[in-house]
């Protein structure tokens, strides 16, 4: 009914091309953007920001990160844990040795640093793929825990081997550390995460994604047509590290402050973000966000209705968490192999036909 | 994204809750996960100390307490999860205990600009021992490098105060936590003379036949260990295949609950482990408890934990929070305290036998005082041996004081840097 193309006509290139192509999802797409930016920063408290802000954000920059590796160019990739703590030993390094530069730049810094790392743990890509690749990145998972673990110069020394942010601020507000008001840090992680959409979205559609769509789909017939494997591959995990890097660095400095890598980075991280990609759905920027909105949002969703509003004890609450999480999982993967971003393609489907689908 | 906004609003109607009591208490306790085992008994005596008191003497100044828990599962993003939705429950936390070291490092910038007392009871970051630097943050009566201090002081009783050119493997849990004694450990051996061997152990600790192969290889006269959770088990265990001597093995107060050493049968016998509280369920608290908590059908938990290692840990912790809750009421003349109130009444606690005596735990634990310099308490411990036939730790030692000189000067070194980092300003 009001959900369909009839009626908005495009007379350029670029019309036809855009993201949004029907106008109603180009508003609520306006819509979201302006409450995000300009509504949420006023109502939100610690509580959310810390719980359910922050973490969904930073989430769905990884996954946005690990979907360009694995959803479009095919690379399965266990390293992402790994990833992040290059992200985050980058961001600390570089924070304590150039204080005076803002933290902006350090992030972003980071994420260069982790796309360095990452081109190097992917140059066996180039050689093996699929399980055998997995294994591979599984091995710089291992590593580099297990080399921020070993070597005292990436945590300056400290005593306890645990990095700690100091308090850096962006135009006089601070971001890091337990100051901050529980806005700046949320705003910092937006325009990171809105950034990190809308120049995934753009490379995806361009023709380095269709070079690494060409990669996953058959590398064989892509390297006949023209594209080069060990361009594409290396750009894939370049930029993925990019974005891991930048969300591992958002993760130490905004939202938890201080880490330890083994905790923090471990191997569960690197499986976290991996179903994340999985359930939200391969090769979609949407399924990012959806992916990251369903693992972080609804055991804290789960966990409040279980135990803040039924007033069960939080032991039972927390099993019955793990037992709700896992069966989602396999019902929403057996009902949409394709995840959650294909039930939302589809639903779009549906709503364009509504109220006649004949 | 209209899913997550949806999702959130249905959190946000959840969040709030209605509980309003006036001195709130947050338990974050893990019942789940690799640790359970040790957070269960640990929680369940923390609970249950209030419970008691709610029960028997209609609280504390006669203000109920409210307890709220929350369930971390050792993970430290839950843990802030928890830190963030319980703080203002109530009338707004009293005090955190969060029973792990990756939590406290989360909370300490937390709670110092929330003005929340943060409880570290022989855990934490050590060097919060200095108040000046670390005002919202208390460690007593024991901490990590005390712990350390005390290991080797043992050794030097066994050994006629000479153990130049001797050898001691320090296993830990490969964690800030694993890792806080070591600074100690390698001063001590620089003033004892004794060699250091380091052997970590990653999270969560399952697998540790190469730790154990290479001290079956050096033969180490001593090994220590910190560990926590399935390691513990595991460590011990492993030490009873190689045959390494009991006796000779030496874990933190961490390392030492019934949990750890029963999966190894009567080969554990003679395990020691330190402890900074005594031992069993032979006080008078405990007839009371079971009369009014246990028997009444109000335990926290399945309710078969009292007297175990970890929950007299438990129950002390709690003790001493409502003896700072005390402590606080008559200084400030009000029973309804606020948490800056509380971190007062903490600073100006002081046990002593007598006070112990009268809440039926005498020689509980270590007589100490805190002071506005001192958060950690004069660095008293003393150490328990397994007896595998009785099912029971016994202290084997008194109370004796850590190496004062060593420790106060790594103290002052790291709360430095720490106030030089976070451009804090000590003073009282």
């Amino acid at each position: 009914m009001f959900y369909r193309e009839a009626g908005d006509f495009k007379t350029s290139y670029e019309q036809d091309s855009q993201t949004f192509p029907i106008k109603f999802d180009r508003y609520r797409y306006y819509a979201v953007l302006v409450a995000a930016f300009a509504v949420v920063p006023f109502v939100i408290n610690d509580y959310w920001v810390n719980a359910v802000f922050l973490p969904f954000l930073i989430y769905s920059i990884a996954a946005i990160g690990l979907n360009i590796l694995v959803g479009y160019c095919g690379q399965v990739s266990l390293g992402t844990g790994g990833f992040m703590a290059v992200g985050a030993y980058a961001s600390y390094k570089l924070m304590t040795a150039f204080p005076e530069v803002s933290i902006f730049f350090h992030i972003i810094l980071a994420g260069g640093v982790t796309s360095i790392v990452c081109v190097l743990f992917g140059l066996p890509s180039l050689r093996i793929k699929g399980f055998y690749l997995a294994v591979a990145t599984l091995a710089a998972q291992f590593f580099l825990v297990w080399l921020f673990n070993r070597v005292g110069w990436f945590y300056n020394y400290s005593a306890s081997g645990q990095i700690t942010a100091p308090e850096r601020s962006v135009f006089g507000v601070a971001i890091t550390g337990a100051a901050n008001p529980p806005w700046s840090a949320y705003l910092f992680c937006l325009v990171f995460t809105v950034a990190a959409a809308i120049i995934a979205r753009n490379l995806t559609r361009g023709m380095a994604g269709r070079k690494w769509m060409a990669i996953r789909d058959m590398d064989i017939a892509a390297e006949i047509i023209g594209v080069n494997p060990l361009k594409a591959k290396l750009t894939a995990f370049a930029v993925s590290g990019f974005f891991v890097g930048i969300s591992g660095a958002l993760f130490f400095a905004v939202y938890l402050g201080a880490v330890e890598v083994g905790e923090a980075f471990g191997i569960n991280k690197s499986f976290l973000v991996l179903f994340m990609v999985i359930i939200g759905g391969l090769g979609s920027i949407f399924g990012s966000f959806a992916g990251a909105a369903f693992l972080v949002l609804l055991p804290v969703l789960l966990k409040n209705t279980l135990v803040g509003g039924l007033g069960w004890p939080t032991d039972l609450a927390a099993h019955l968490e793990f037992i709700i999480v896992g069966a989602l999982i396999i019902i929403f993967l057996i009902a949409e192999p394709h995840g959650l971003a294909q039930l939302w393609r589809v639903a779009k489907e549906k709503l364009r036909l509504w109220p006649f689908p004949h | 994204m209209k899913q997550r906004l949806m999702t959130a609003l249905a959190a946000a109607m959840l969040v709030a809750s209605p509980a309003l009591a006036e001195l709130t208490i947050v338990d974050t306790s893990y019942r789940t996960g690799p640790y359970g085992a040790n957070g269960i008994p640990f929680s369940d005596g923390y609970q249950d100390y209030f419970t008691l008191l709610n029960e028997r003497d209609g609280g504390i100044g006669g203000e109920k307490i409210n307890l709220v828990e929350c369930e971390t599962g050792y993970n430290t993003e839950k843990g802030v999860e928890c830190y963030e939705a319980t703080k203002a429950a109530g009338n707004g936390a009293l005090i955190y205990q969060p029973l792990s070291t990756g939590i406290t490092y989360q909370l300490i910038p937390k709670v110092s600009a929330d003005g929340i007392p943060l409880h570290t009871m022989g855990y934490g970051r050590t060097s919060a021992k200095n108040g000046e630097v670390f005002k919202w943050v208390f460690n007593y009566p024991a901490n990590y490098w005390d712990g350390a201090s005390h290991a080797i002081t043992h050794i030097l009783d066994l050994n006629g105060g000479d153990i130049n050119g001797k050898k001691i493997s320090l296993v830990y849990h490969n964690s800030a936590y694993g890792k806080e004694p070591i600074r100690t450990l390698e001063e001590l051996s620089k003033k004892h003379g004794f060699e250091l061997i380091l052997l970590p152990v990653d999270h969560p600790g399952q697998e540790q036949k190469s730790q154990w192969l290479q001290i079956r290889r050096d033969r180490p006269d001593y090994v220590l260990m910190w560990g926590w959770g399935v390691m513990n088990q595991v460590a011990i265990q492993e030490a009873v295949n190689i045959r390494f001597p009991m006796e000779n093995f030496i874990g933190i107060w961490w390392s030492g609950s019934e949990n750890d050493v029963k999966p190894a049968g009567d080969a554990a016998n003679g395990y020691k482990a330190l402890t900074f509280h005594n031992l069993g369920d032979e006080y008078p608290l405990y007839d009371d408890m079971r009369k009014y908590v246990v028997d009444a059908g109000k335990a926290a938990g399945a309710g078969d934990q009292v007297g175990s290692v970890l929950y007299n840990r438990g129950m002390y912790a709690a003790m001493l929070a409502a003896e700072a809750i005390k402590t606080a009421q008559e200084m400030h003349g009000v029973t309804a305290i606020n948490a800056a109130q509380m971190r007062d009444g903490m600073e100006n606690l002081e046990m002593t036998e007598a006070k112990m005596t009268a809440l039926g735990l005498p020689n509980f634990g270590p007589e100490f005082k805190v002071t506005c310099q001192n958060h950690g308490g004069n660095g008293f411990g003393a150490v328990s041996q397994w007896d595998a036939a009785a099912g029971e730790f016994k202290l084997i030692t008194d109370y004796f004081q850590s190496d004062q000189e060593i420790i106060s000067a790594l103290v002052a070194e790291d709360s430095a840097a720490f106030a030089a980092e976070s451009g804090i300003t000590p003073g009282c």
